[in-house]
């Protein structure tokens, strides 16, 4: 791979993790979320990512060129080669704290692969028109959700705020671009993150204050995914979610 | 005449493009063959109806047995587990048919969208009580047609549906989500 291929790479395989890691969070719900209708939405929504990880995967691997999968991309890296956003990999905790992180990265999303339609590559374009669609079904159920946990019991407002505040910490992160993805937003191929923070900041900032939260802006306060340091979560996480193909190497069903 | 006869029926864009590029096609035969694939999550909806049979193509090598027939579909989720059944299914209907040679593409591009299901296609939800995508998402009981129906869960049985209730009748039914 020449350096443009390395980073075109890199960005894709980013992406993926990115995906692969919220959707097996997600997916931690089925069978445990407080309905049934509930657990078919979360495990839906959980499946929309794995989709979104395999296409990005599929096309990393061609990029690489050197026979890998998307499985093995998937199962047999390290936690130090993942290379997804913090957000992505935090535990569930509670049901207000899943989906406050769904409302964050919905904006997000819709407005990042809104941008990502627009890409000179034509696959990842295509990945994207594909996605976007997702996301805002997507948020059209994040955002009911938080305004009746917000504006419900003490209870939930209290899961609400609590789940907030250590969200925070992980939003700026999502606006955060390595000297690589610049490169590539140069290019035409990725998207200039940076550009999107006032808008995304604004929606929300509007959105929580219609339920009386206080929200001033995302700030970069920790990072670190996309160059492999993660907290200590997603170790945890990936021994889970490996743990068929690292202890049966090559099993399929 | 009733106001319903003024109406002229037209056919959405979209499909009426789909339906175009399908009858200007030298390989009438195969499409038909492919009419026997159906959804195995949509039972009696075929590929084509559904809307993500895309295309039909010859691919043809150096001498005639060489060639192969080229299948391309699109996928209606991204995360859709019915793809590979549906990939196989394409694959074994048209060996059975005696054509060997069969290669099943999946693109990206076009998405699918609920503009490709065909009119057939949406009646036939219909009568498996699943009340066909919508413009406008005016979502109608597809027993008794009431448009005085509610949300349930924005997801139902698949990632493709919907679970809605009628005011009217009482009756559940999944909707298939516009897309």
């Amino acid at each position: 791979m020449d350096q443009q291929q390395q980073n075109l790479y890199r960005f894709l395989v980013g992406l993926g993790d990115d995906s692969v890691v919220l959707s097996h969070r997600l997916s931690e719900w089925c069978s445990n979320a407080p309905y049934l209708e509930e657990d078919l939405a979360l495990s839906n929504v959980a499946l929309d990512y794995i989709g979104r990880a395999r296409m990005f995967y599929q096309y990393a691997a061609e990029i690489e060129g050197k026979g890998r999968t998307e499985d093995d991309i998937a199962y047999l890296r390290d936690e130090r080669e993942f290379t997804n956003l913090l957000i992505h990999e935090l535990p569930i905790n509670d049901f207000a704290f899943t989906m406050l992180r769904q409302f964050f990265v919905d904006v997000f999303y819709c407005n990042y692969l809104e941008e990502l339609c627009k890409s000179s590559d034509e696959r990842i374009a295509a990945i994207a028109a594909k996605a976007v669609k997702e996301s805002r079904y997507h948020l059209k159920r994040s955002e009911p959700w938080i305004r009746q946990l917000a504006e419900g019991t003490d209870e939930s407002r209290r899961r609400i705020e609590n789940a907030l505040a250590e969200l925070e910490n992980f939003l700026g992160e999502l606006f955060e671009m390595p000297a690589w993805e610049v490169e590539l937003a140069e290019q035409g191929i990725a998207v200039d993150r940076k550009a999107l923070k006032a808008n995304w900041d604004e929606y929300v900032q509007q959105f929580l204050k219609a339920s009386d939260i206080d929200f001033a802006e995302s700030r970069l306060l920790v990072q670190g995914g996309r160059e492999g340091i993660h907290t200590e979560h997603l170790g945890h996480m990936l021994s889970d979610m490996q743990y068929v193909q690292r202890a049966y190497p090559g099993q399929q069903w | 005449m009733s106001p319903s006869e003024k109406v002229i029926p037209t056919l959405n864009p979209v499909y009426a493009a789909r339906l175009n590029h399908r009858n200007n096609s030298p390989h009438q035969k195969i499409w038909e063959i492919l009419d026997n694939v159906f959804d195995p999550e949509l039972p009696g909806l075929t590929i084509w109806d559904l809307g993500i049979l895309q295309d039909v193509q010859l691919v043809e090598g150096e001498d005639s047995s060489d060639s192969i027939w080229r299948i391309v579909v699109t996928p209606t989720y991204s995360g859709c587990p019915a793809v590979e059944t549906i990939n196989q299914d394409i694959v074994t209907t048209l060996n059975d048919a005696g054509y060997l040679d069969v290669k099943v593409d999946l693109v990206l591009s076009p998405a699918w969208s609920t503009e490709m299901v065909s009119p057939a296609g949406k009646a036939h939800l219909k009568s498996i009580n699943i009340a066909p995508p919508n413009e406008q998402d005016q979502v109608c009981c597809p027993k008794c047609e009431s448009e005085n129906t509610k949300i349930i869960s924005q997801f139902g049985s698949t990632a493709c549906k919907a679970f809605y209730q009628c005011n009217d009748c009482f009756e559940t039914f999944d909707y298939f989500k516009h897309f």
